[in-house]
């Protein structure tokens, strides 16, 4: 593969602080040189002044294979992946069958290189089948390139099951991702417990459900020395125990997703079963708390929290749709929304977006430095678009934005060197 | 009925209360107490609805409901279709999605829906060509209901402006509480709720009442006492420990009633579970229910809403 040399760009790499113009020399799949040095014989890419930086590292995906491919595939998955400027995905077990075995974490591995594209990083069940009940072989599925173990969109419900994954878990240096969600309470519930869902005659799931399994977790971090780390993060008073944790030393990180920032519970209008979701859209104060966590690095990664889904598990009446939103592709543009409202800055934006997840995943992605992956998004900042159902890449269209305006559009994703979009 | 003016339904269904008007409601319900006359006269209007189909289509079972709409379109001329649809087959939407394609291609001009789901009426309404009238779902809203409950109250009382109503028992799963609650706030009536803290919905005040967990304090001074039905099923999920418990501090007898004004009126959307949440002594008091007139009035209400809707039908054509 030739050299590829691209220029006039806005070099931005969150991890060291870098934010000035420049051009990048990739060598071999590698960053060669940011200094911009004429290379002979390299293929020149003008970037115009948009932004260049490291490929966007996303912590949080459920996809539909193995086991409900008519939702989506890996290769179509791939493709909104690279749309969105993602190169390096972590995926969820919680499919069929779940990722409890090492010869399956392998094949998604496997299967993400195939795509020529994507990285994908599969967690490891955390039980068996994640039904909850037995810890998984947390070892040998370490030793087959897990990253961390979860149950997926199931809570890990029992305290003592939780503390066992915890505790055996820190043995091998792996994170243990929970659902935050405390099953009992929640129940059939299918929007947040409030007005909204009371006028909507929907049942209510309240959102105490989330801090209540936050607190518990929190106590069992602090009994095993095991490293939680809290995915989807939507609450208020959640964030507020996870940051005095976080003051308090223990080992306790969290993420959220761009509907959890964007978007309030009046965003199910009239049963709109496209901003059904798990968690549930949350009140108004609940979203600013998000933001304000965000601001002041509370929260530790933004992942899309992409759940395929197709028309006949969403054109149902809304307690019986199925949750779940697309995230791949706009998890970018909504998340400059904040930058754009100027609640965060750009470099911080970018960081949850690629240095801070790859650090909680322990992976060599998400910088811009010699000899790292050249993996790399070229972004214009302030270029317009909509998302719309049924024009979005990759075969899942069940996006919670449909029909919000963007700013912010990936123009060219390059992993290990290699155009994959734009 | 000088200065009458036609009613109108804006968005061309009856999918709730919530969002309608005061003056499309006092219209809908004069035109509803005209044919309340016509009815007593025993005249009927048979080529209103001429060549007109409708539909009745109950997921779940309501004999009082569906007889009521269709001895309405009957009054009207219609054509009429029963579907009862067994929850058993029904427990995936597919097909009701699948049942809205099929009556499209019917040609169906009015669609009468009962589902167990809140929302499923709204969901129709977007896939079908027909006008979807909201004959109750889920927890969400039960509008015809409310309308003839509005008309009966409005006979009585001569108004609703003013009026103290009190919505007495299991208000969480009720539609019949919410669809009431938005058309009494909306004309003016203060409304009170009253039941045991499991049942009451969550942030009920923001709706705009005022809510009681005290029959007494609930009931005093109240104009009109509304119960609602207490389903079998909410025992069983420990909302409320027992019925015997439920009805000594809930159940409307003569001794919680006589908190309410001396004149105030007793009503049941019906089927009643005598004994639950209401004494036999105070359902057949002729003298303060009017549990019986409540089923007359549903028949009005529902030959005004289908009257409405076919007229709209006829502009749009």
């Amino acid at each position: 593969m030739r050299d590829l040399l691209i220029t006039n760009a806005r070099l931005l790499d969150p991890a060291s602080g870098l934010d000035a113009p420049g051009a990048l020399l990739v060598s071999g799949g590698r960053i060669a040189s940011l200094k911009g040095a004429p290379a002979e014989g390299a293929e020149v890419l003008d970037a115009a002044g948009a932004i260049l930086c490291p490929g966007l590292v996303d912590m949080r995906a459920a996809l539909g294979e193995p086991g409900a491919e008519h939702r989506e595939t890996i290769a179509s998955a791939a493709q909104a992946a690279a749309a969105g400027g993602i190169t390096t995905l972590a995926v969820l077990p919680d499919t069929n069958p779940a990722l409890d075995d090492p010869a399956l974490v392998e094949f998604m591995i496997r299967r993400g290189e195939a795509t020529g594209s994507l990285t994908l990083l599969p967690y490891a069940a955390a039980t068996k089948g994640c039904a909850g009940k037995e810890l998984s072989e947390y070892g040998l599925l370490r030793e087959a390139g897990a990253v961390a173990f979860t149950d997926g969109t199931r809570a890990i419900a029992a305290a003592r099951t939780m503390r066992l994954a915890l505790s055996y878990a820190r043995g091998f240096g792996a994170m243990v991702v929970q659902h935050p969600e405390e099953p009992s309470l929640a129940g059939q519930g299918a929007a947040t417990e409030g007005e909204l869902a009371t006028r909507l005659g929907l049942p209510g799931l309240p959102a105490a459900a989330e801090a209540i399994m936050v607190a518990r977790d929190i106590a069992l971090a602090r009994l095993t020395g095991g490293h939680v780390h809290f995915a989807h993060v939507s609450t208020a008073a959640a964030l507020d125990l996870i940051r005095a944790a976080k003051d308090e030393g223990l080992r306790v990180t969290c993420d959220t997703a761009p509907p959890y920032f964007d978007l309030n519970e009046t965003a199910i209008g009239d049963f709109r079963t496209y901003a059904k979701l798990s968690p549930p859209l949350r009140a108004e104060s609940d979203r600013l708390a998000v933001v304000a966590a965000l601001a002041d690095g509370t929260i530790d990664a933004i992942a899309s929290d992409h759940q395929p889904r197709d028309a006949d598990d969403k054109r149902l009446p809304f307690a019986q749709a199925e949750a779940g939103g697309a995230g791949l592709a706009t998890l970018l543009g909504v998340t400059l929304a904040r930058v754009h409202g100027g609640d965060l800055t750009l470099r911080d934006a970018l960081a949850l977006l690629t240095c801070r997840p790859a650090a909680l995943l322990g992976v060599e992605a998400g910088r811009l430095a010699e000899g790292a992956p050249a993996d790399l998004c070229l972004v214009a900042p302030d270029r317009a678009w909509q998302v719309r159902d049924g024009a979005l890449p990759g075969k899942a269209q069940n996006s919670p934005f449909d029909g919000r305006a963007l700013e912010g559009r990936v123009l060219a994703t390059f992993k290990a060197g290699r155009r994959v979009f734009g | 009925m000088s200065g009458f003016s036609y009613p109108i339904l804006p968005s061309g269904h009856l999918l709730a209360i919530e969002g309608l008007e005061p003056p499309h409601i006092s219209a809908l319900l004069d035109l509803a107490e005209s044919y309340a006359l016509l009815n007593r006269q025993g005249k009927t209007q048979r080529d209103l609805l001429k060549g007109r189909t409708l539909i009745n289509l109950f997921f779940e079972d309501s004999t009082r409901t569906r007889t009521s709409f269709e001895l309405a379109g009957k009054r009207l001329g219609a054509d009429i279709v029963n579907m009862s649809v067994s929850t058993s087959s029904v427990n995936k939407g597919e097909t009701l999605l699948d049942t809205a394609a099929t009556l499209n291609a019917m040609h169906t001009d009015l669609l009468v829906i009962r589902h167990a789901q809140s929302g499923a009426p709204a969901l129709l309404a977007q896939k079908v060509d027909a006008a979807v009238i909201n004959a109750g779902d889920g927890t969400h809203e039960h509008p015809t209901q409310a309308l003839l409950d509005a008309l009966t109250i409005r006979r009585r009382k001569g108004r609703l402006e003013n009026l103290v109503v009190a919505i007495c028992g299991d208000v969480l799963h009720s539609r019949v509480a919410r669809s009431n609650i938005h058309l009494l706030l909306a004309m003016g009536a203060r409304v009170r709720v009253v039941g045991p803290p499991t049942l009451m919905p969550s942030e009920c005040a923001r709706l705009g009442v005022e809510v009681h967990h005290d029959m007494r304090a609930g009931l005093d001074g109240a104009d009109v006492v509304m119960m609602l039905r207490l389903q079998r099923e909410r025992m069983n999920s420990g909302l409320v420990p027992s019925p015997r418990e439920f009805f000594r501090f809930y159940g409307l007898d003569a001794a919680k009633l006589s908190h309410a004004k001396p004149d105030a009126i007793v009503m049941h959307p019906g089927p009643m579970n005598r004994g639950v949440e209401i004494d036999s002594a105070v359902a057949d008091d002729a003298a303060r229910s009017v549990i019986g007139e409540q089923v007359e009035m549903g028949v009005a209400v529902r030959m005004a809403v289908l009257d409405v809707l076919a007229r709209a039908l006829r502009r749009n054509a």
